[in-house]
């Protein structure tokens, strides 16, 4: 690292995490500089989600340290961060889901205004102009007076992406925002993704979209059983990978391989 | 005809018509009051249920299987015969029946509201608390609107039970519609028409209850 470079946006050092007996993350250490989109690739279950709901803390971890901008949380078994604490940390780092998670008793523009209302205590006008242009950015200006039963799954994730804008995040988490979409549904999301990493947003994701990742973001960690196994750019950990297992897990997606093998 | 007939005669009853009036005034201010009551306690214990806790937990669950895994009855008669004998201070029926009704459907009141709060996905509270909402601002803006949906139709069951039961407080002397349909009879000699009579004003209450409660039920299903 050249002392000229900025420390990095997001930096997770040695993060443990189990469930029940179920070691989930081992000793997990990644680092994501501002501006940058890191993906997470690897089997399910192999702690990437879990990993991802640990950068802000929906997942408390047993051990390691978080930092997300200049906010430090350092965990200690059974030393919890009070309630307003993990809020205001929870505040400046977006995320995504893969299952949504609209507020199914509130119009796409009550969605998107929540948290600038309720949690930054804005003045209701602004909330809703706020969010008015937010929806605008993901397209949905027209929708904005609909109930999430009213949209499509795309629209759906559209409008939680604009959701986690509305707080101006430092960092935007997408926990496989894709895999619940049908297939014609996918390109609208990564569209607006892909304006984000355009716009210099930092980001973490959780994919299976090969080819997405590739091409979007600038560090790809394959991760598997809790740990990274390999870590670097696309092009060495998706088109040459070292390690055993991350070949294994690539060879499933054949056709990609031999998309890029061709180009 | 080796039956005995039977001459039915309701006319009597108007005699006793406010005494009627009187106890069915008991029965819904009874029905009322431990609904309000219950609820107060049902929220409050519901809502700390919640807690992760054991400490917390403990003492509320201990309550609610207290008073739903013993009969109504057992407990009227509990608290107005035993308890004092417990504390050495005489519980006037009234007040006795009053506390007993509203604990009683308090325990199921905080159960229906603890089951209507565990009902919203795991998803809702992921994405309020992503959004950095703290612990009672998911309760209140996220999760409680769209629980509330879900308690209304057992709510609204357990409170129309909750008619029915305070029917028991007629064994302590508390002057409710039951009771004085046992003065009337013991006045009277005449069972048949009286509880007959008792009965008939029930459903006559109920009944409509019943019916609006499944009405509500059908339109919050069609709004979902």
């Amino acid at each position: 690292m050249s002392a000229a470079e900025p420390p990095p946006m997001i930096e997770v050092s040695d993060l443990w995490k189990a469930f029940g007996s179920l070691q989930v993350l081992k000793g997990i250490s990644l680092e994501v500089r501002k501006g940058s989109a890191v993906a997470l690739i690897g089997p399910s279950g192999s702690g990437k989600s879990t990993l991802l709901r640990c950068i802000n803390l929906l997942e408390m971890p047993e051990r390691g340290r978080v930092r997300v901008g200049d906010q430090i949380i350092d965990c200690a078994r059974g030393k919890l961060p009070a309630d307003k604490e993990l809020a205001s940390f929870r505040a400046r780092t977006g995320m995504v889901f893969q299952l949504f998670n609209l507020f199914p008793h509130m119009t796409a523009l009550q969605n998107v205004s929540a948290g600038p209302l309720f949690v930054k205590k804005l003045p209701a006008g602004e909330a809703k102009e706020l969010a008015m242009a937010l929806l605008a950015k993901v397209d949905l200006a027209d929708k904005a007076h609909d109930y999430p039963s009213h949209l499509s799954g795309g629209q759906r994730q559209r409008v939680a992406i604009a959701r986690a804008l509305a707080m101006s995040p430092e960092v935007l988490l997408f926990d496989e925002v894709t895999s619940a979409l049908d297939p014609e549904l996918v390109g609208e999301v990564l569209d607006v993704i892909r304006s984000l990493v355009e716009e210099g947003m930092t980001m973490v994701l959780v994919t299976h979209e090969m080819a997405f990742a590739h091409e979007v973001a600038k560090t790809v960690a394959f991760i598997s059983d809790g740990a990274i196994v390999e870590i670097g750019s696309p092009r060495d950990v998706l088109e040459m990978p070292q390690n055993a297992r991350t070949q294994a897990f690539l060879a499933r997606f054949h056709s990609f391989a031999r998309t890029f093998a061709r180009t | 005809m080796t039956a005995v007939t039977y001459h039915w005669d309701f006319s009597f009853l108007w005699m006793y018509r406010w005494l009627l009036l009187k106890g069915l005034g008991f029965t819904i201010v009874y029905t009322v009051g431990s609904i309000v009551f219950g609820l107060i306690v049902g929220l409050l214990v519901g809502l700390l249920r919640l807690s992760k806790s054991w400490l917390v937990n403990f003492p509320l669950i201990a309550y609610i299987e207290a008073f739903r895994c013993t009969p109504l009855l057992v407990q009227i008669i509990w608290f107005y015969y035993a308890f004092p004998v417990l504390v050495g201070v005489d519980i006037p029926a009234h007040a006795a029946g009053m506390l007993v009704l509203s604990l009683y459907t308090g325990a199921f009141y905080a159960e229906i509201f603890r089951g209507g709060v565990i009902s919203i996905e795991r998803g809702q509270w992921d994405a309020a608390r992503a959004i950095g909402m703290r612990h009672i601002q998911v309760l209140r803006r996220v999760i409680l609107p769209q629980a509330v949906k879900r308690m209304i139709p057992p709510f609204i069951n357990q409170s129309i039970i909750q008619l029915k039961n305070t029917s028991l407080v007629s064994t302590i002397a508390v002057a409710d519609l039951l009771y004085q349909g046992q003065l009337i009879t013991s006045a009277t000699y005449r069972p048949l028409e009286t509880y007959t009579t008792v009965a008939i004003i029930y459903f006559a209450i109920l009944f409509p209850l019943t019916v609006g409660a499944q009405v509500v039920e059908r339109r919050l299903q069609k709004s979902d």
